[in-house]
């Protein structure tokens, strides 16, 4: 497949050996490892992900100083560019964080920190990212966070529904999330920000491969393109 | 005028004999600084001079074993890695309880802080992380809080550290209302040709602080922890360290980015006592002396004294030795990963540590009195017959049948010894890392060795009611049992680490626990080629705040390690298909002394624990590995605490498949047979009995079919009649005890 992935680490990310190792598993090409630090992103990039993690400690809030650093400047002239953006948990935060989605992400309503694997309901399939599972579909991914309770106002939510933005629901909430999503995407549908981990859902000793379905969307969709 | 009276050196920890051997080591008298520093090497927790003497019986060694007791962590051999490499796993537990006591949250976080220092030291991804934890009764006021804050404490370091907690263990009992055990362990994976050990040797080398910068915080915690808690405890707040698992974090991947290159002579990391264990235990395991110039050690405030940085407990804080000329290209590494770096001394052939702080000599001690000369204690100890005297436990009177053994389980799974701990590990990541194959719930956690097919099988045990009542049978257990659980999910099992927490060491009843429980561990190591590669030990668990002088149960918890080949040929504890046949395999069944059956249904702790017979806990490991590597067995449970009865509903509630088992013919009593905690044993299903009965019986193991896989309830039958009760029922009651507790 012809394309470039890569996974950016700020300091305090921890899943982004693991994205890297997925984008790997799957695609069979190592992805391009980005530091936070750096300005400009490596030419030719098809595929941006923003892994979990607590980047900078968590500390002020989730996502909040990552949002703020250079390459973050970078990733969102790139989306505006139309290349796919995926964050995952701490990613997802950091994308709310920027403005890239709509919505924030407060503590669990349950208070604890929730590593569980839940059920999702598939909502959008037709994103780059979602082509391959079908709307209504119910596929397990993990999740494994302190604030993923999704909150927008209900104009907002009115409107990530109506315009079929909400790629993934839970099943069963656990963390209170507004209307059960679990992962959102743009207006122009190639950013995705989940708060599951897709990317621990690869092959059969991690419990299944739910995750990959996910991964061999986009770079299927990419090789077309 | 000296500023050292008798109040000071009291102050210090020190008896004033040692206060004479220090004056003798010096040939004069110390000062301030010097007494701080005699003060925390020479406490329990640093020179281990109660338990030396007897942890030196130990076995340490098999030749799978690079590294024994002595460095931050063992180490043994798994093989090869990926691209021709070497693989080693490199592990140990440690205690956190004192602090943990004080402030639940920050000593627990701390803990698995300053674990998972230990492990990267030695050059170690860190892969997992375990723990082994004891609360008090469930009503106790304070126990609610305690529970919350240690596993909020655990979570919170250890999710944002990015190590995944995989398992662990938790008890409850009285005799930890006053002071509970917060134990932790970290299994790292690392380079076997690149392991770093904490030798300071090459006079003029550069000794380099890394990490946070040195605060105030958790001066005199060694001391702290080696005492009794008296009725000051709240007063002892600020001996409590905060931990920042960003930090952390950033520490790990820069020592791995540094060690990678070329540059370390040697490392260590500053625990217990700081600045000063670390920088005299590098110099002593080198054979060298040290300098350090303590205006040049990065500070968090203005003003602080070589005393407060020497005995400065500050976490996230490393020690290294770098090799000459390496030392921008280092510094280089750690500001881009936005941490402190500062050359603050360098290594001599003196054998003494001199500090020296606005340009005078401020400490000058020899090295030897310190470290490898510290006291050591033959703390005298009571005979097993003494022992069995003053522990007072009574034989094993009339046992009540049960007359409704379904009934008789649910209630004892909502007991909290054998609820359900899901509410604990959802609040741990345990999948960060993307190769986490089993975590709790079942035997031994299982986590795949990056880029490979093996597997490590890691478990944390110990039954402490066990250890009361007979510390020797319960030594051998605790070593038992966590060999069983690696072979149930088709490890072998390599090695262990361990965590011994005791009462006060000055008490003959108490010595002669810890005695007792190492003869069994190292009876139990010996036979099952289970070798000791590291530990800890935590004396004076004992409580005055709580009323009296109570000391904990003995308390050695076992972290045992053990590697398979192929993590696809893994067992794991859930039915697999109604038809499957049960067999129970290894030991008899029928002794209820000790068991949870007898004290959480009946209030009776009563009878001797059930004994341990190596031979036979050796040839069922090895047959019921077998088992698994030849496909035979569809699923393993290890028989522990409940017996039998509570094995098979785990297996039940881990799949939804319910079970019809039968009590065998002969046997009388049902409390007896399904509630026995008899050692050795597994429960294991297949399509056929058969196969499973030959191999017992080829190996000279008990064996007895008890029923088959079916349906959605558990039933028991016997001549009486029948007793039932669904799998959803019990899993209702499992999750029941934590739910109500910490929710309502």
């Amino acid at each position: 497949m012809a394309f470039t992935a890569g996974v950016i680490t700020f300091p305090g990310s921890n899943c982004d050996r693991d994205m890297a190792v997925a984008i790997e598993a799957v695609s069979g090409k190592p992805a391009t490892r980005i530091w936070h630090g750096d300005a400009a992103l490596p030419d030719g990039l098809d595929f941006i992900a923003v892994p979990g993690g607590f980047s900078y400690g968590d500390y002020l809030r989730s996502g909040a100083m990552a949002a703020n650093s250079p390459v973050m400047r970078a990733v969102a002239e790139a989306a505006a560019r139309g290349v796919p953006v995926l964050g995952v948990c701490n990613g997802f935060q950091i994308l709310t964080e920027t403005g890239l989605l709509p919505g924030a992400l407060m503590r669990n309503a349950g208070i604890h920190f929730v590593c569980r694997e839940v059920p999702l309901i598939v909502g959008n399939d037709t994103s780059l990212f979602t082509t391959k599972y079908s709307a209504g579909q119910e596929i397990v991914i993990p999740v494994a966070h302190h604030d993923g309770n999704y909150y927008a106002d209900d104009e907002t939510l009115d409107r990530l529904e109506g315009e079929d933005q909400v790629a993934f629901r839970y099943a069963q909430n656990p963390n209170g999330s507004a209307r059960d999503i679990a992962g959102v995407l743009n207006a122009k549908g190639n950013v995705l920000g989940m708060m599951p981990h897709p990317e621990r859902m690869i092959e059969a000793a991690q419990g299944g491969d739910d995750g990959r379905v996910l991964f061999e969307a986009v770079f299927e969709g990419l090789s077309v393109a | 005028m000296s500023e050292i009276t008798p109040d000071v050196v009291e102050a210090h920890g020190l008896s004033p004999e040692e206060y004479e051997r220090v004056l003798h080591a010096l040939g004069r008298e110390p000062n301030l600084v010097e007494l701080g520093i005699f003060s925390v090497m020479w406490s329990e927790h640093c020179s281990y001079k109660s338990s030396r003497f007897h942890l030196k019986k130990l076995p340490t060694e098999a030749p799978w074993v690079i590294c024994g007791p002595g460095e931050n962590a063992g180490v043994i051999d798994i093989g090869d890695g990926p691209d021709g490499t070497k693989l080693a796993a490199i592990f140990k537990m440690e205690s956190h309880n004192h602090p943990s006591y004080i402030e639940p949250y920050q000593g627990a976080a701390t803990g698995v802080g300053g674990i998972l220092r230990d492990v990267f030291t030695m050059g170690a991804r860190p892969v997992a992380n375990m723990n082994a934890l004891r609360f008090g009764r469930p009503d106790h006021p304070k126990m609610k809080h305690l529970v919350k804050g240690v596993v909020e404490g655990i979570g919170g370091y250890g999710n944002c550290v990015g190590v995944p907690t995989v398992g662990g263990e938790t008890n409850f009992h009285k005799a930890y209302d006053g002071n509970i055990l917060v134990n932790a362990m970290t299994v790292g994976v690392a380079d076997a040709d690149k392991i770093f050990y904490s030798a300071a040797t090459g006079v003029g080398n550069p000794i380099v602080y890394v990490g946070s910068k040195t605060g105030r915080d958790g001066i005199h915690g060694a001391t702290m922890a080696s005492a009794d808690f008296g009725d000051d405890i709240e007063e002892k707040r600020p001996t409590v360290q905060v931990g920042d698992p960003f930090v952390e974090k950033l520490l790990i991947e820069a020592c791995l980015e540094l060690m990678s290159t070329d540059a370390i002579v040697a490392i260590q990391d500053m625990g217990a006592a700081g600045l000063t264990s670390s920088s005299v235990e590098m110099a002593t395991n080198g054979k060298a002396g040290i300098r350090l110039d303590m205006d040049k050690v990065p500070c968090r405030e203005e003003g602080m004294t070589p005393y407060e940085m020497m005995l400065s407990e500050s976490q996230e804080r490393m020690l290294m030795v770098l090799k000459p000329g390496k030392e921008a290209m280092a510094e280089a590494i750690f500001r881009k990963w936005e941490l402190d770096f500062a050359v603050i001394g360098e290594v001599t052939d003196t054998q003494h540590m001199v500090l020296e702080f606005g340009g005078e000599v401020v400490c000058d001690i020899p090295l030897g009195p310190l470290a490898a000369d510290a006291p050591e204690y033959e703390r005298p100890y009571v005979s097993r017959e003494e022992y069995a005297a003053w522990a007072g436990t009574k034989p094993l009177g009339e046992v009540p049948e049960s007359t409704d053994v379904a009934a008789d389980l649910k209630a004892l799974l909502a007991t909290p010894d054998l609820a359900s701990r899901k509410w604990i590990w959802e609040q741990y990541d345990s999948q960060v890392g993307a190769d986490t194959l089993q975590k709790s719930g079942g035997d031994a956690a299982v986590v795949r060795v990056h880029g490979t097919k093996k597997a490590l099988a890691i478990s944390t045990d110990c039954t402490p009611r066990y250890c009361y009542a007979d510390p020797y049978e319960g030594g051998k257990q605790a070593i038992a049992e966590a060999y069983r659980n690696i072979s149930a999910v088709g490890a072998t099992p390599l090695a262990v680490t361990n965590c011994l927490n005791f009462g006060n060491p000055q008490r003959p009843e108490i010595m002669a626990q810890f005695v007792g429980c190492l003869n069994g561990m190292g009876d139990a190591c010996r036979t099952l080629d289970f070798p000791i590669v590291s530990g800890n030990v935590s004396l004076y668990n004992e409580s005055k705040a709580t009323g009296g002088g109570s000391a904990i149960l003995p308390t050695p918890a076992i972290g045992g390690v053990g590697l398979m080949q192929d993590h696809e040929i893994m067992a794991t504890i859930g039915f697999k298909a109604a038809g499957h046949q049960i067999v129970v395999i290894g030991g008899e069944s029928g002794h209820l002394g000790q068991s949870l059956y007898l004290r959480n249904l009946h209030g009776r702790e009563e009878g001797p624990p059930p004994p341990v017979g190596l031979e036979l806990a050796k040839r069922a490991g090895e047959t019921v590995r077998k088992l698994i590597a030849d496909g035979v067995a569809t699923a393993v449970h290890d028989c522990s605490d409940g017996g039998l009865a509570v094995a098979l509903a785990e297996m039940a509630m881990a799949s939804g498949l319910g079970c019809a088992v039968a009590l065998p013919e002969g046997r009388s009593s049902a409390a007896a047979f399904w509630f026995g905690e008899d050692q050795s044993r597994y429960v294991v299903t297949a399509a056929e009995a058969e196969p499973i009965l030959e191999a017992a019986e080829a190996a000279g193991l008990a064996a007895v079919a008890l029923g088959d896989v079916e349906g959605d309830e558990v039933v028991f039958r016997s001549i009486a009649g029948e007793s039932r009760v669904a799998v959803a029922d019990l899993k209702a009651a499992h999750l029941s005890f934590f739910e109500e507790w910490m929710e309502a």
